[in-house]
């Protein structure tokens, strides 16, 4: 149903600005009108034989009467053009995403460009002329920037910088290789007779292998995102089809220069020119995008009172970069590739965590939302009579050679590369780069900015390209899956972040060095450690402010990412259960605590679960969560992210995490505390009583416990000073009772473990184990007796330590837990 | 390089050593000398102090410990045959080699990296990483940067991860299974 309003919907658009074109021609007895305003046009363009529009200029006839309301469509007709095109293409990606068991088989791009067809289809029936294709200015300047942008923001550095050697190498020589063989063997097939009589030369045949060459990021990115294939496959062919551009720009330049200056002109010093015109392109692109990179950084120290703002700045000035790079003909796509590499971790440390957000979503929305756009016009620009040139043995031989030549392009660089890498490159894994070398939009754009003077055969060539383009994304695109599943080709690994891994790889960082340096040998880990060594020294003191350099640290950022995720979680199941309550039986007191004192307090909240069986670890989606993850696809490198949200049983370690409370890292302590304090005491106090009652023949008083927070100025944590109160459960919550000495004596933390008694002083007194009492808990098992209470305990913000309950129920401390909480665990 | 059988054979028990370890004569060759080296008196063993002598090494957060890992409690020198070894560990991985079913299990092993990594957590030897032993550990990885509590509250996150049991230390079977695969190219190290 849903399906037949979408496309009712699309219809009804495309009829409409059909007509819309439609009355435009007979508004005016035209003049013809060259272009649209290029500054906003996007994907539409007036072709010149067909429909015009009213200009500006032409002053309206007189009127008669005052007319109330007045037809005023060539005022706005670009932007509504535009506007309607980017509604349609949308359009057709929600429709495309509609039926999940279609987009698993045919990927989404493939799916856009046939709704492209469709669409193309109704406006030729229309208009009897394509009048909106894919121009290669909107979409070498409109749409394909931001998708560059996004992909390198989100580029995983680490893996892209230890790998970088195999993807230069495939970058520069594969596309080089490609380029030259397919040209040189598509002449000589021309030279062979196989291609009929065709007005070109083999100059022209190279360019053709030139453009025909690069391997396109949108396309990689549109199949590969929903094949999880391992990351260092994904940024072999991702990062190549990034860094290509380089040589790409510089094949086409040079070759179209040398179709132009014609044959006998070129000699040994027009080669050279090209060959130093490579190392200008692309090393002035790059070092153009480490400028900007630099740029942003170093703005986005200053920028802390502008927040609202402060994530447009890095989409202009990634933007600038663009075509700042275009100006002085150097490789765009390099230079934004590496403005976005190289600028990341700064301004992600150096911006607010809203911000990064919003850029993040932005860039995502913007690249997702170009990436759509392209593939539906490279759909519609095929329904166009008028490029069409067929010539089967040239479309033929050149499917063929582009494939072969990659494929064996990719085996020989790969046998050459493994020679000299730590970690061999597969043979399935090469056969899927191979395979995945896809040509896109880009290849179309090149083509369909050549010049038919120089070269007559230009639709032949244009039309080619389109046949190579549908091929790989669709045919190939609908194959990778299966492909990838056939071979056995390793998937990405999902490995969850925990703070074990990432201590682990640190220590394996320096572990590692430091065999390196006890063999005396220079290997991967010597530049690592350098580059760390001059990154932290100087870089970060240039382009970091001086708080976010002292938060730098990996592990403390997954700390604190770690913890967030919990919170997030927590009111997300809160929400579910219609309140905090993780027990139903303590509802209100969580409920009132929260609502009082708004979100930032939730973590404080006590979450004692009755009723395990109560826990549905269903597999909802968690959406607070997913804001903090990526969940959006495409463009994104972390491709797998979305499935990992998916299911929620894996995250029974966070529920395990969940269940103690949550440490919120000190610089989020900003309220008044003792405000704070009074309300949650007066609250809790008079919850208590009435659990009391109830609960009287269940459980034993539950130990809401609150835990000071870890605060400078908080009191140490000594011993309990009642001694009723060193009972196995709920240590914690007697030691705000206890003294309130000055903070200074953090560091008499009594030894948690001999006594069980909780490091109050420590931030999350909530993880430490239970003692002898308590059975253990496998994760994602929640305590529900009040043994475990006192790891539910909340943090509190005051340094003052008062436990309403604790102290109401000082008399019922002493039972012991009826049961071991062990034998209640449903299985989850 | 000289001729390698020659100086393969200046090299006590080398055949058993390349048994052991996997290593190539190429490598073995390259490691003896560099024994060698890092043995400035000639004594044919090397002490701590040899050690201490690679500057880089100083400046490692974990340097020390390392060093330690080489020594075997008790013993204060480190000849070539526990060098090589514990090198061992860090050699790129065969993917070739046969399995046979009762072999033990190759030094460069994912577990006995891990393994080797635990060791180094775990100073007093007792079999488990107790809450000190990774503070100390974090503190040293992390120290600069990072405030005493929010290193406390990683710790004790940490262990809380990873500790099923619930003894409030992480034996070494619960820190094999907490660890996720280690990036590839933190493995290995070209010898």
């Amino acid at each position: 149903m849903a399906f037949l309003q979408q496309f009712a919907l699309l219809l009804a658009l495309l009829i409409v600005f059909s007509t819309s074109c439609k009355a435009a021609a007979l508004e005016v007895d035209s003049v013809e009108v060259g272009h649209n305003y290029s500054s906003k046009s996007t994907a539409t363009e007036d072709t010149s034989t067909s429909t015009n529009n009213s200009t500006d200029g032409q002053a309206p006839s007189s009127i008669t009467t005052l007319p109330i309301v007045i037809w005023k469509w060539h005022h706005v007709e670009t932007p509504y053009l535009v506007a309607l095109w980017i509604l349609t293409c949308w359009l057709c990606k929600l429709v495309c995403e509609l039926n999940h068991n279609v987009t698993s088989v045919i990927p989404e791009s493939g799916l856009l460009i046939i709704l492209g067809f469709i669409l193309g289809g109704i406006v030729w029936g229309a208009d009897k002329a394509q009048t909106f294709k894919l121009i290669p200015v909107n979409f070498f300047y409109y749409l394909l920037p931001q998708i560059v942008l996004d992909a390198s923001y989100c580029m995983p550095n680490k893996l892209f910088f230890s790998n970088l050697g195999a993807i230069l190498i495939h970058a520069v020589i594969g596309t080089c290789w490609n380029a030259g063989t397919v040209g040189v063997a598509l002449w000589a097939c021309y030279e062979g007779g196989a291609m009929g009589t065709l007005n070109i030369g083999p100059l022209q045949f190279l360019l053709f292998g030139a453009l025909m060459s690069a391997v396109d990021p949108v396309a990689v990115i549109g199949v590969f995102e929903e094949v999880h294939v391992n990351e260092v496959l994904y940024i072999l062919v991702f990062g190549e089809s990034l860094l290509n551009d380089g040589v790409t720009v510089v094949l086409y330049n040079v070759f179209d220069a040398f179709v132009s200056l014609g044959g006998p002109k070129i000699n040994a010093a027009e080669m050279i020119k090209g060959i130093v015109s490579f190392f200008v392109v692309s090393f002035g692109g790059s070092f153009l995008g480490v400028v900007f990179a630099v740029l942003i950084s170093m703005l986005t120290r200053i920028t802390k009172n502008v927040q609202v703002i402060e994530a447009g700045f890095i989409i202009v000035l990634g933007y600038l970069s663009y075509l700042t790079a275009e100006m002085l003909s150097l490789s765009a796509i390099l230079s934004i590739t590496f403005c976005g590499v190289c600028c990341q971790k700064y301004i992600n440390a150096n911006m607010d965590e809203k911000s990064v957000i919003t850029l993040r979503y932005t860039l995502k929305m913007m690249a997702n939302g170009s990436e759509t756009m392209i593939f539906v016009f490279l759909g519609v620009s095929a329904i166009d009579k008028t490029i069409w040139v067929w010539n089967t043995g040239f479309i033929l031989l050149t499917l063929f050679f582009v494939v072969a030549f990659r494929f064996m392009g990719v085996f020989f660089l790969n046998w050459v590369l493994n020679k000299s890498r730590l970690i061999p490159i597969d043979i399935m894994d090469q056969f899927v780069m191979g395979y995945g070398g896809l040509r896109g939009a880009v290849a179309y754009g090149l083509a369909a900015i050549l010049d038919e003077k120089k070269i007559p055969e230009k639709n032949l060539m244009l039309g080619t390209t389109l046949i190579v383009v549908y091929f790989t994304v669709i045919l190939q695109g609908i194959s990778m899956k299966p492909l990838v599943q056939w071979l056995k080709v390793k998937k990405a690994t999902q490995s969850d972040l925990t703070l074990n891994g990432k201590m682990n790889n640190r220590a394996f960082e320096h572990i590692l060095t430091a065999m390196e340096d006890i063999c005396g040998r220079m290997g991967d880990n010597w530049w690592t450690r350098h580059w760390k060594h001059f990154d932290e020294k100087y870089v970060c003191w240039l382009l970091m402010k001086s708080d976010a350099r002292e938060h730098n640290d990996p592990i403390f950022g997954a700390f604190h990412k770690l913890n967030l995720e919990d919170a997030s979680k927590y009111i997300t199941e809160g929400e579910r259960k219609g309140s905090l309550a993780f027990i139903r039986n303590y509802d209100s007191a969580s409920v009132d605590f929260k609502k009082k004192l708004a979100l930032e307090y939730a973590d404080i909240m006590p979450n004692i679960m009755a009723d395990i069986s109560e826990y549905d670890f269903g597999i909802d989606n968690v959406p607070v969560n997913s804001v903090m993850k990526n969940t959006i696809p495409s463009v994104s490198l972390d491709i797998h992210e979305q499935d990992r949200n998916r299911s929620m049983p894996n995250d029974l370690s966070a529920h395990h995490i969940l269940d103690q409370h949550l440490y919120k890292s000190r610089r989020d302590v900003r309220t008044n505390p003792d405000e704070m304090q009074e309300i949650f005491q007066r609250t809790m106090r008079s919850r208590l009583e009435s659990f009391k009652s109830a609960k009287m023949g269940v459980n034993p008083a539950k130990k809401l416990s609150k835990h000071p927070k870890k605060d400078s100025t908080h009191k140490p944590n000594g011993k309990p000073a009642d001694p009723h109160r060193t009972h196995p459960f709920g240590d914690e919550d007697f030691e705000f009772s206890a003294d309130s000495a000055s903070s200074s004596e953090i560091a008499g933390h009594f030894p948690r473990r001999s006594t069980n008694a909780p490091g109050a002083g420590v931030d999350n007194p909530a993880f430490i184990p239970e003692m002898d009492t308590s059975p253990p808990i496998a994760q994602g098992r929640l305590p529900w007796t009040p043994t475990n209470l006192r790891r539910l305990a909340p943090l509190r913000m005051s340094t003052h330590s008062t436990d309403s309950f604790a102290m109401a129920d000082a008399s019922v401390d002493d039972e012991v837990p009826e049961e071991k909480p062990g034998t209640h665990h449903t299985k989850l | 390089m000289g001729s390698t059988s020659s100086t393969l054979l200046k090299i006590p028990n080398v055949e058993v050593l390349m048994q052991e370890t996997g290593f190539s004569p190429a490598h073995m060759i390259r490691l003896h000398d560099r024994f060698k080296a890092l043995d400035k008196e000639g004594r044919g063993h090397l002490c701590p102090q040899d050690f201490g002598a690679i500057k880089e090494l100083a400046m490692n957060p974990i340097g020390d410990r390392i060093i330690g890992a080489f020594f075997c409690p008790g013993k204060e020198t480190v000849d070539f045959h526990t060098f090589v070894k514990i090198l061992a560990h860090f050699r790129p991985v065969d993917k070739n080699r046969p399995k046979e079913p009762n072999s033990p299990e190759p030094i460069n092993s994912r577990s006995n990296k891990l393994r080797f990594a635990f060791q180094l957590y775990d100073q007093d030897k007792d079999g488990k990483i107790s809450r000190d032993e990774l503070l100390k550990v974090l503190q040293a990885m992390l120290g600069m940067q990072v405030t005493e509590e929010q290193l406390e509250s990683i710790a004790d996150r940490t262990i809380q991860e990873a500790d099923l049991d619930r003894d409030d230390a992480i034996s070494f079977e619960e820190f094999r299974k907490v660890s996720p695969e280690i990036l590839h190219s933190r493995c290995f190290i070209k010898v």
